[in-house]
C-alpha cells in the first residue's frame, strides 16, 4: 500500500472494478478498498443472463473473472471496510480499519447501503454506538459491549473485541433492534427484551455512504450524480447500486467507466 | 507553537484560559491517523488564537473517562476550561473552526 493514490475505490464488484480497469488504463494509480468477494451481492446472484460478452453465469463464476482482472491489472486491492471520506487540502483521506490513505480522487462504487438507522441508532452514535471495533474497542475493555451483525467482519470484530476482554453479546438477526440509553447507550431492545449493555457496535456490510462521506448528497435510494457520475462534492464520483436503481451489471459496469473517466479528468486538470 | 501533547496536568493547565481544541485519540485508529495532519493544518492556520492539543485515551484514561469519550477521534472545544462543542468522528478544518467559534 502506498501513502497516496491518484483514484481510491470504495468497492471491489462490478462498479469498483470497471473504475479500477479504467483508472489504472489511463496511467493513475490506483487502489481499491473492499470487503471480501463473498460479501458482495453479484457473488450471490444465482444467474445472470443479461450482461453483454458473457453468455449465463452464476454471480460467482463472474465475481471470479472480475477479481482475476482485478489482480491483474495495476491497482493496489486493499480488503477492509472504509470508516470515513475526509477532504484533506487538495486531497481526500480514506480511512479503513487501523489505517489510511490519501487520494486524488475518490470513487463510491460500495453497493447498496443501508441508510436507515435503527431507532436510537443516529442519535448514541459517538455516545457509545461505534461502527468500528477495532477504533473504539479498547475504550470499552472489559466491558460488556453489544454487537450487531452478521457478516465475515463481525465475526472478526466479535473475536477482537473478546481478546480485549469484553463480554460480546452477539446479534445476527436482521431484525429492528432499538438503542436505548440516557447520556450514553446503555440498551439494546429486541423482540421486547431489554439487553443491558456499555456499548453497542453495528458492523453492517457497508458504513452508509452519508456517514462515510460527510455533507454527500443522497435522495431516493442513492447517491445524487450527474451523468458523469459526479456528486454534488468535487473529485468525489460514484458508481453502481450506490446510485440507486436498476440493481443490474451492465449499469454498473458502465457507470465505473464513467466515474473512472471522470476522476481521471479531474485530477489531469488539478494539475493543470 | 505546535500541537502538544497533553496529560494528566498539562491538560488542565491548556484548557484553563482562551479556546482549545483538543483532540481525543488513539494510535490503534486509523480515523485518527487520518486526524492528524488536519488537526496540524488547523494548528498552523489558527496558531495564536486557538490552542490546539491531544490526549492519547490509552495513556490518559482519566481524562477520557471524565469527558465521556466513548468513540474516537472526539474533538472537544475548551473555552476558559468549560466545553463549548464536540464533534465525534473525522472533522476538517472548517468543521474544526466552527467548533472553536470562528
Amino acid at each position: 500500500m502506498k501513502e497516496k493514490y491518484d483514484v481510491i475505490i470504495i468497492g471491489g464488484s462490478i462498479a469498483g472494478v470497471s473504475a479500477a480497469l479504467t483508472a489504472t488504463n489511463r496511467g493513475k494509480s490506483t487502489a481499491v478498498i473492499t470487503n471480501s468477494t463473498e460479501s458482495s451481492s453479484l457473488y450471490k446472484a444465482e444467474k445472470i443472463t443479461n450482461y453483454p460478452g458473457i453468455p449465463a453465469a452464476t454471480g460467482k463464476e463472474i465475481a471470479d473473472i472480475l477479481n482475476a482482472q482485478l489482480a491483474s491489472c495495476g491497482a493496489d486491492v486493499i480488503q477492509g471496510r472504509a470508516l470515513s471520506v475526509m477532504p484533506m487540502g487538495d486531497s481526500f483521506g480514506v480511512a479503513f480499519g487501523s489505517e489510511f490513505c490519501m487520494g486524488g480522487a475518490v470513487i463510491l462504487a460500495a453497493g447498496i447501503t443501508r441508510e436507515k438507522l435503527y431507532p436510537g441508532e443516529g442519535e448514541f452514535l459517538g455516545r457509545g454506538v461505534s461502527y468500528c471495533a477495532t477504533c473504539d474497542g479498547m475504550l470499552y475493555r472489559g466491558k460488556r459491549v453489544a454487537l450487531i451483525g452478521n457478516n465475515e467482519e463481525s465475526d472478526h470484530d466479535a473475536a477482537f473485541l473478546e481478546k480485549i476482554g469484553c463480554t460480546v453479546l452477539r446479534f445476527r438477526d436482521n431484525a429492528r433492534y432499538e438503542i436505548r440509553g440516557g447520556i450514553k447507550a446503555d440498551t439494546v431492545v429486541i423482540g421486547g427484551t431489554e439487553h443491558k449493555v456499555d456499548g453497542v457496535f453495528i458492523i453492517k456490510d457497508t458504513v452508509s455512504v452519508t456517514k462515510l462521506v460527510p455533507g454527500l448528497e443522497y435522495a431516493e435510494g442513492g447517491i445524487v450524480t450527474d451523468r458523469k457520475m459526479s456528486t454534488n462534492i468535487p473529485g468525489v464520483f460514484a458508481a453502481g447500486d450506490c446510485t440507486g436503481k436498476p440493481y443490474q451489471l451492465a449499469k454498473a459496469a458502465g457507470e465505473g467507466n464513467v466515474a473512472a473517466l471522470s476522476a481521471c479528468e479531474y485530477i489531469d486538470k488539478k494539475e493543470k | 507553537m505546535a500541537v502538544e501533547h497533553l496529560n494528566g496536568k498539562s491538560f488542565n493547565e491548556t484548557i484553563a484560559s482562551g479556546v482549545t481544541i483538543v483532540d481525543f485519540w488513539a494510535t490503534w485508529c486509523g480515523p485518527c491517523r487520518m486526524q492528524a495532519p488536519i488537526l496540524e493544518a488547523f494548528e498552523a492556520e489558527m496558531s495564536g488564537i486557538v490552542k490546539v492539543g491531544k490526549v492519547d485515551v490509552d495513556e490518559e484514561p482519566e481524562i477520557a473517562g471524565r469527558f465521556n469519550i466513548f468513540n474516537i477521534p472526539t474533538l472537544i472545544a475548551f473555552k476558559d476550561g468549560v466545553e463549548i462543542a464536540r464533534n465525534v468522528g473525522v472533522t476538517d478544518v472548517n468543521g474544526l473552526k466552527k467548533l472553536a467559534g470562528y
